[in-house]
């Protein structure tokens, strides 16, 4: 009976974490500025199919570039196609792709970070100096061949973005394990003989996982860009689906006389890259703090 | 000199929780500060001793402020004065020597030049007056060649030597007041004494009054006039230094100098049960209510003034003062006596071992030669048998922890073997040994902080052990965990908890669990009362030593501090340069004849009682490397013969007392000339 009681203790403990962490991120304005922007771009995305106004794809030549109105309220395109419509859908695939690509981003850049730092030594070096290699080369091009080979589908997206902007965490992860690698408790595993793999899951992983998800939030909001300016070049998604990114390429050339077309994208892409930067500075901070004004009990 | 320079008065200061309440600090202190006194202020971490020092010098640290009282120096409130005016004071008046010289010197910039910038800052002299007033310093301090020192930087120095830089720093200004905070803390044993001593000598010599901040009584009883002593933000016993030392009146100062253990008695030292309450935690009554054995229903109700005892000149916090009185006559009895059940079986075997830090060269990697000849640890002979303890004394870079983590595993031997039960070689390399070696010899470590993994809970912790070595789970290993904390003198409560959410004793005593989770035949102790405060350390080495006695565990104790090797060991080895001088049983390694090294940490030992002065022999300079040929401590040896010392490696002699010396000096003449 008792000792059911503690488990229960401690995971309301874990719940109740998560509670405290994310109350001290909207605690200051700009943490609660930046969840509430994440969190409408989530919802928009999930409910934007039920509520979207007209066909995305609809085609007449009857409303072309019509100005903002009642019937469209931010205007239409160049094919005639309602803007406010595609705006709202404009940010699914962008947040899905994103989102599963900083996630490999981090399963592969966080692992590969912590074994280097762990077993150190030559192994290190070499993992080191390839990753090095591959910072090097810059990105876009990279990705402009991967996906000239590959084609543009999400199948292909998501992998190559992760792997992309896996390398930063690498180095990331490799840094915070240094910093606990020296510690006793670490030498101390070491000395009852547990295995690699046991010291990285109970030992190393509960002391850098906050650093590396802060890192893995960063990256999100740059892969977001990144994916949005593959959009814009015309290797992200394809016509007709609708994306930030390609619809203000589609409209940057009619910007001085239909500005609604350009200026409606160009708000959800910034305000969401915005939304997640705070949320991750809001995030860093709140783990922070959690760590250093914890009064012992 | 009965002018008083600095009062206290009636000053509490405190800090706002996160729920707006506010909690205190410091607790309703008064005290004052006579012209050319020293006064120690002692207490454990967290009782608001250093607090107190900084606010004496209008200092108040970041999320701290004063709730009310104030800080008189020369009839002005420091806690009221604007920055500009405190600067004018700070440094003149009032100067300061921190704990770290080595962090608080600026690496890059050398000693003279920040001695002039003390002396610019705080003196109207020309550059001419000011070269001459740093040699003049640098005398002052005792540092050698002080032409020379100026042009050095902070790195070249020893510990002892940039402690000492801080010093003629502090004086540059010509203060009334010094403040001294934990000064010789992270020093040596032979360096501390050494620095005590000139600290001791500058008060005599200047007139300067001093604020000595430690929780080391060895060393306030060294230097100090007068002793405060405080407890969870309050002072409970104010006096002078001879009369606080030898007849203290309060039940936690009385309580405190029974823990300490000390070089004349062979055996453990009492120890206080429980730890200081945390600020905000004390209700009404006594703070030192639940550690006392002399309170009442009366103390738990009502807590005692500062009452003034004018036969003793002293200030004592307690209601039941008269009780200790009488008794203080036994502050060196109630010793619990240690049992010896070592058995004949040698359990360990060093034989020859040799090990170094320096990398192998690649041709020497190749030729599969070793290199280095002049290794970290060289020839050490040691036979560990079946239930002692086994204690390893040295100063910092004696080889010692060395030692101990090669017996672990975690760091390669260059030469020479180690034998495990019935002469198995244990291979030097970890991932080599097989499990039960590995469960056979556990570590406990210095620091509990950075043994115990912060994102754990005390459950998690313990059940690494049991999971790994005995594939415990579910109830089984519940029910081993909560044994576990029982042995330790902890309820299960505490499985719950994460390391943060206990003190520094529990946080020790968690980390004694893990250890014995493994049921292990040797564990391996380094320094593992070093970080704890002296009620604690006592009640963490019987602890220890009850372990020993239920479960018939070898203990390899490394330790600098001689008094606590006295108390918990059988056998001591003292090393030096990670080299064998002595080895013996430890009732006689105390005694004499003994080799000049042990002669020499003997004589440094800071003892808390103002009769006993420490004995300085050996120069406090230090050596890098050990020597490439003869006797490891020839570069400081105070009983040093000739050339000999220089070329040959001393013989080992064996004494009638059954301690082992090794020295060129005949060992009955050793003798005759330690009498």
């Amino acid at each position: 009976m008792e000792s059911n009681l503690i488990t229960e203790n401690k995971q309301k403990n874990k719940l109740e974490k998560a509670f405290e962490i994310l109350k001290t991120m909207a605690s200051k304005p700009s943490g609660l500025i930046g969840l509430t922007i994440v969190l409408f771009h989530v919802v928009l995305a999930l409910i934007s199919p039920y509520i979207a106004p007209y066909d995305y794809k609809a085609i007449s030549p009857n409303t072309m570039l019509l100005a903002p109105s009642a019937e469209h309220w931010f205007g239409t395109d160049s094919l005639g196609r309602d803007v406010f419509t595609r705006t709202i859908l404009g940010g699914r695939t962008a947040l899905t792709v994103t989102f599963f690509g900083s996630l490999i981003a981090l399963l592969w850049g966080g692992l590969l970070g912590i074994f280097c730092g762990l077993v150190g030594g030559k192994i290190d070096d070499v993992v080191m100096r390839v990753v090095d290699a591959f910072l090097s080369i810059p990105w876009i091009l990279a990705m402009l061949l991967i996906v000239s080979l590959l084609g543009t589908s999400t199948e292909v997206l998501i992998p190559a973005l992760g792997f992309f902007y896996g390398k930063g965490i690498v180095r990331v992860a490799r840094a915070a394990t240094h910093d606990v690698i020296a510690k006793d408790f670490i030498i101390s595993a070491r000395a009852r003989g547990h295995s690699n793999l046991s010291i990285i899951w109970n030992e190393i992983i509960p002391n850098v996982r906050d650093a590396i998800l802060v890192e893995g939030a960063m990256r999100w909001s740059w892969m977001l860009l990144g994916f949005s300016s593959l959009s814009f070049l015309g290797f992200g998604v394809s016509p007709p689906t609708p994306d930030w990114g390609l619809m203000i390429s589609n409209a940057r050339g009619l910007m001085s006389f239909a500005y609604w077309s350009v200026i409606a994208p160009i708000v959800g892409l910034s305000s969401l890259i915005i939304g997640i930067n705070l949320t991750a500075d809001a995030f860093a901070k709140a783990l922070g703090i959690d760590r250093s004004t914890k009064a012992p009990v | 000199m009965n002018e008083i320079i600095e009062s206290v008065k009636n000053l509490s200061i405190g800090f706002s929780s996160q729920k707006g309440k506010q909690i205190s600090i410091l607790r309703n202190v008064s005290t004052n500060i006579k012209k050319g006194e020293t006064v120690g202020i002692v207490g454990e971490s967290g009782s608001g001793k250093s607090t107190l020092a900084l606010a004496m010098m209008g200092y108040i640290k970041q999320g701290l402020f004063p709730l009310k009282g104030e800080c008189l120096f020369k009839s002005e409130d420091l806690l009221k004065m604007s920055s500009r005016q405190l600067e004018k004071i700070r440094g003149r008046k009032i100067a300061m020597i921190p704990q770290n010289a080595g962090q608080a010197l600026t690496p890059n910039l050398k000693i003279g030049y920040q001695i002039d910038e003390a002396l610019r800052l705080h003196t109207d002299l020309k550059k001419t007056e000011r070269d001459k007033k740093i040699s003049e310093l640098l005398n002052k301090v005792r540092l050698p060649s002080p032409e020379t020192m100026a042009f050095r930087y902070p790195h070249e120095l020893s510990g002892g030597q940039q402690q000492r830089v801080a010093v003629a720093m502090a004086l540059a200004g010509k203060p009334d007041l010094l403040l001294l905070d934990e000064p010789t803390t992270g020093l040596d044993v032979t360096t501390q004494a050494h620095v005590l001593e000139l600290l001791r000598f500058i008060a005599k010599d200047t007139g300067t009054s001093m604020i000595y901040v430690s929780h080391d009584l060895g060393a306030i009883a060294q230097v100090s006039d007068r002793i405060v002593v405080m407890y969870a933000g309050e002072i409970v016993l104010e006096g002078p230094a001879r009369k606080i030392l030898k007849e203290p009146i309060h039940p936690y100062t009385y309580g405190l100098l029974k823990s300490i253990p000390k070089l004349s008695l062979d055996g453990l030292p009492a120890s206080m049960p429980g730890s200081q309450p945390q600020p905000g935690s004390i209700n009404e009554g006594c703070s030192f209510y639940d550690r006392c054995n002399l309170a009442t229903d009366h103390c738990k109700k009502n807590s005692p003034d500062l009452e003034h005892i004018k036969e003793l000149d002293t200030k004592v916090r307690c209601f039941n003062h008269k009780e200790l009185i009488n008794k203080n006559n036994n502050l060196q009895t109630s010793i619990t006596k240690k049992s010896n059940n070592s058995e004949a079986i040698e359990v360990l075997k060093l034989k020859d071992v040799s090990i170094s830090y320096a990398k192998q060269k690649f041709f020497d990697q190749l030729l599969n030669k070793i290199s280095d000849q002049n290794p970290t640890v060289k020839d050490i002979n040691i036979d560990i048998k079946k239930g002692e303890t086994i204690a390893l004394v040295g100063e910092s870079g004696s080889g010692k922890s060395t030692i101990l983590k090669s017996i672990a595993g975690l760091l390669k031997t260059k030469d020479g073997q180690i034998k495990f039960e019935n002469d198995r070689i244990l291979s030097s390399d970890l991932k080599m040994r097989n499990p039960n070696d590995l469960r056979a010899i556990q570590l406990i470590f210095q620091n509990p902080d950075e043994s115990l993994n912060p994102n754990h809970t005390v459950e998690q912790i313990l059940s690494q052990p049991l999971k790994l070595y005995f594939n415990l789970s579910g109830e089984e290993l519940k029910k081993n965990i909560i044994d576990l904390l029982k042995k330790v003198r902890l309820g299960k409560f505490y499985m719950s908890r994460y390391p943060r959410q206990l003190s520094g004793g529990e946080k020790q005593r968690v980390a004694v669990a893990r250890a014995f989770a493994a049921k292990p035949d040797i564990i391996l102790c380094d320094e593992v009362t070093s970080a704890l405060d002296v009620s604690v350390q006592a009640a963490v080495l019987n602890l220890l030593q009850q372990l020993k006695e239920d479960l018939g565990t070898t203990y390899v104790f490394v330790s600098h501090d001689l008094a606590v090797v006295r108390a918990i060991s059988d056998r001591v080895a003292v090393l030096y340069q990670g080299r064998l001088c002595e080895i013996g049983p430890s009732q006689n390694v105390y005694k004499f004849p003994s080799h000049p090294y042990t002669e020499v940490l003997l004589g440094a030992v800071l003892e808390p009682d103002p009769d006993i002065k420490p004995k300085l022999v050996a120069e406090d300079i230090v050596e890098e490397k050990p020597p490439e040929k003869g006797c490891s401590f020839q570069g400081r040896c105070p009983r040093k013969i000739g050339d000999i010392c220089n070329s040959e490696v001393p013989p080992w002699q064996i004494g009638e007392n059954g301690n082992a010396i090794r020295c060129h000096i005949n060992i009955e003449e050793l003798a005759s000339l330690q009498q």
